[in-house]
C-alpha cells in the first residue's frame, strides 16, 4: 500500500509527534507544528495520535492512492478534493485505489495536516518517523517531498464519516495573540524598549518555517549599554552561545524578533526576550506571512492555566472521537 | 559563583553561570547537567549544557516547574564543589586549512565581510596580532580544544581552545551571514571555533575543512554507527594540520568505510589545568602522538 505524490505542493514533509531527547546534540525534537491538528487528523482514521502524517505548507500535494483507506485533513483550512471534488476538512473519508487527492487554495491558517489509516510508514529514526530536514534525517529520506515519491502507508481499520465539530475545533483571531513569559536575556533591553515591544502590533515575515517565524515591524530594541563579555561578540544582541528553548524570541542586532518553532536551531549567541508559552505554539504553525501579531506578557501561573485549558480541549476533542 | 535561573516559557529553566565564557563557567555548568542526569528527575526531558550556562527541558504537567527549580537550586552547591576532574576523551581531527573550497566561498561572500580585501585567514590572523597566516594556523592547530556545547545544528560542535585568555584567538562574525558554508569547515566566531556538520547558512570566518564526516544520518560511516553525531560536550579535540595530499588520502579511505579518527580515553582536571595549562595539553597531547 502506498501514496504516489503527483506533485509535492510548496514544502511538504512527513511529521509525527517529534523526537525529543536528542536536542543536546543539536537535534530538535520536530513533529508537526500544529500538534492538535496532528492528533486530530490521526484520530478521524482511526490512527495512534503519533502516527506519521503529511503537513503541507501553504499549499497542497497531489497523491495517487495504490489501495483503499480512509483520509482525513485538519488544521489549516486548505480543502482536499478527490479526484477533483471537493471533500470536507475534519473529516474522515475513503479513498480507493487510482483515487487522486488534490487540494484547493488555503482559506484560513497556514498547514494542513494530512492522515491516512495505518499511517504513514517511513522508518523510525531516534524514535520518530519526522522529517529533520535541516539535518537530512527521518521522513521520507529526510527532505520535503518530490514528485515520483511513493510513501509506503501501514495496515490500518479507521471509519469514513467521522468528524470533529466545529466547536471542539482550534479558532485563531487576528490579529495573532502569542502569549510570552519575558525572561531569559530580557534585562538586556531598555524598560522603554520592553513597553514597546509588547504595544506594537507586528506582521509574519516572509522567513517563516519550521525552524522559527520571523517578525517585521515594530521599533528596533535599545539595549542597556554595557561591556560586551568575553566571548560573546561585539553586537549588544550577542551572548555567549547559549541554549535556545522551543518557543523562546531572539532579536538577532534587536531589530526583527524570530520565534523558534518544532525544528529550532538548540544554540546559538543572540540575547531572547522571553518564550512563547506552549499553549500558543501551534497558533504559530497557523499563521500566514504578513498575518498581524502581537506579543502578551504572560506569568508562568497564566501560562500553565492556558497550558491546563488546551489539554482539557485536546481531552474533549479526544472524548467525542472515542465516543 | 551564583548561577541566574530562569523560566523559558512554562516547558524549560535556563542556568547561567556566568555572561562570560570561561572553563570554569563551562565545567560548572556540565557538573549541573551530569547531577541533572544522574538524578533522573521524573518529567525531565532534555539535558543540554552549552558554553557557560545550560537548559533543562521538562514536562509541567509532570513536574511542577518550581519544585524542579528548587531540586535544581539545591544541586547548585553541590556542583560548584564539585571536583573539576572530568572522564572524557580526545580525539584527533584532521583539518586542511587553507583549502579551495572554504576559499572559493569566502571569495563568493566578500562583500558581507569586515575586510574585503583579505581572505578570512589573513584577517584573523592580522587582528589576532600573528605576522603570518602560517603563524595563526600553528597556533590554531598547535593546542587542543574542548567541546564546550553541541548544537545550532545536528552534532555542530562549539570549540573552546585550551589556552590562557590573553591567547584565546578572537574574531568578529561576518557582517551579514552568508548563504552557503561547505560542509566540514572549520569557522571561527567570537572565542569559539565551530565545525559545520552540514553544508549552509553561516557568519563564522572560514579557515579549513576537515575530511571527517561528524554527523550522519544514515549511519553509515563506521565510527558514527552507533551514534550518529561525533561530539559530545566535554570531548577534547585536537586539529592535525593536513595538506592536499593527506586530505585526499583521507578522503579515499573514509569514502572506503576504513578510516576512523584517533580517539583516546583520558581524564582532565580543570585544576592540573589551571596550574600547568601547556604541561597539562603535552599530556593530553602524548595520549593520541604515542601510537
Amino acid at each position: 500500500m502506498a501514496a504516489k505524490v503527483i506533485s509535492p505542493g510548496l514544502s511538504t514533509s512527513v511529521q509525527d509527534l517529534g523526537r525529543p531527547g536528542h536536542y543536546h546534540v543539536g537535534i530538535p525534537e520536530g513533529g508537526g507544528m500544529d500538534r492538535f491538528a496532528t492528533r486530530i487528523a490521526n484520530l478521524l482514521v482511526g490512527n495512534d495520535p503519533g502516527a506519521a502524517v503529511l503537513e503541507a505548507t501553504f499549499m497542497g500535494p497531489e497523491l495517487e492512492f495504490t489501495q483503499s483507506a480512509v483520509i482525513a485533513v485538519t488544521g489549516g483550512e486548505l480543502p482536499p478534493k478527490l479526484n477533483g471534488e471537493e471533500r470536507p476538512t475534519w473529516e474522515s473519508f475513503p479513498v480507493k485505489t487510482g483515487d487522486r487527492l488534490s487540494f484547493g487554495f488555503l482559506k484560513g491558517g497556514a498547514r494542513a495536516y494530512l492522515a491516512i489509516s495505518g499511517g504513514i510508514d517511513v522508518p523510525v529514526v531516534l524514535g520518530s518517523r519526522s522529517t529533520y530536514i535541516l539535518g537530512a534525517l527521518g521522513g521520507h529520506q529526510g527532505r520535503t517531498l518530490k514528485a515520483g515519491d511513493e510513501l509506503p502507508i501501514g495496515e490500518g481499520s479507521g471509519k469514513a464519516g467521522l468528524s470533529l465539530p466545529v466547536n471542539l475545533r482550534r479558532v485563531w483571531n487576528s490579529p495573532a495573540e502569542l502569549r510570552m513569559l519575558p525572561g531569559m536575556y530580557w534585562h538586556r533591553i531598555t524598560e522603554a524598549a520592553g513597553n514597546r515591544f509588547f504595544e506594537e502590533t507586528w506582521k509574519v515575515a516572509p522567513e517563516a518555517d519550521r525552524i522559527g517565524y520571523r517578525f517585521r515591524g515594530g521599533t528596533p530594541l535599545e539595549f542597556v549599554e554595557r561591556e560586551q563579555p568575553f566571548g560573546a561578540g561585539s553586537d549588544p544582541s550577542n551572548i555567549v552561545d547559549a541554549c535556545y528553548p522551543y518557543g523562546s524570541v531572539q532579536v538577532p542586532s534587536g531589530t526583527e524578533p524570530i520565534v523558534l518553532h518544532r525544528d529550532a536551531v538548540s544554540g546559538g549567541g543572540y540575547m531572547m526576550l522571553g518564550v512563547v508559552i506552549s499553549a500558543d505554539m501551534d497558533l504559530i504553525a497557523q499563521l500566514q506571512p504578513h498575518t498581524p501579531a502581537r506579543f502578551v506578557a504572560v506569568t508562568l501561573e497564566d501560562a500553565l492555566a492556558a497550558r491546563a485549558e488546551q489539554r482539557a480541549a485536546l481531552a474533549r476533542a479526544e472524548g467525542y472521537l472515542a465516543g | 559563583m551564583s548561577i541566574r535561573f530562569n523560566f523559558g516559557g512554562d516547558e524549560h529553566i535556563f542556568g547561567e553561570v556566568s555572561e562570560e565564557m570561561s572553563l570554569t563557567s563551562f565545567f560548572t555548568g556540565l557538573s549541573m547537567t551530569n547531577a541533572v542526569r544522574t538524578a533522573g528527575i521524573r518529567g525531565v526531558t532534555e539535558i543540554c549544557p552549552a558554553n557557560a550556562s545550560f537548559q533543562i527541558r521538562f514536562d509541567p504537567d509532570i513536574v511542577r516547574p518550581q519544585d524542579l527549580l528548587s531540586e535544581l537550586k539545591s544541586m547548585e552547591e553541590a556542583a560548584s564543589k564539585a571536583a573539576p576532574v572530568l572522564k572524557t576523551r580526545i580525539i584527533e581531527l584532521p583539518v586542511f586549512f587553507q583549502d579551495p573550497w572554504t576559499r572559493e566561498t569566502c571569495l563568493r561572500f566578500r562583500e558581507r565581510h569586515q575586510d574585503p580585501s583579505s581572505t578570512d585567514l589573513e584577517y584573523s590572523a592580522r587582528i589576532n596580532g600573528y605576522a603570518t597566516v602560517e603563524e595563526f594556523i600553528a597556533a590554531y592547530s598547535g593546542q587542543p580544544w574542548f567541546v564546550s556545547m553541541v548544537g545550532f545544528v545536528a552534532g555542530l560542535p562549539f570549540l573552546y581552545q585550551m589556552v590562557e585568555r590573553k591567547k584565546q584567538i578572537q574574531a568578529p562574525k561576518y557582517l551579514r551571514p552568508r548563504t552557503d558554508t561547505p560542509k566540514l569547515t572549520i569557522g571561527h566566531g567570537g572565542c569559539f571555533a565551530a565545525i559545520y556538520s552540514v553544508r549552509g547558512a553561516g557568519g563564522y570566518q572560514m579557515y579549513g575543512i576537515t575530511p571527517a564526516p561528524i554527523y550522519d544520518p544514515t549511519r553509515k560511516v563506521r565510527y558514527l554507527a552507533d551514534d550518529m553525531c561525533l561530539f559530545k560536550p566535554g570531548d577534547i579535540v585536537k586539529f592535525k594540520a593536513i595538506g592536499r595530499d593527506e586530505y585526499d588520502a583521507t578522503l579515499e579511505e573514509i569514502e572506503a568505510n576504513q578510516w576512523q579518527p584517533t580517539i583516546r580515553e583520558c581524564t582532565f582536571s580543570l585544576t592540573d589545568f589551571n596550574s600547568d595549562i601547556y604541561g597539562t595539553n603535552a599530556k593530553l597531547m602524548e595520549l593520541i602522538n604515542g601510537r
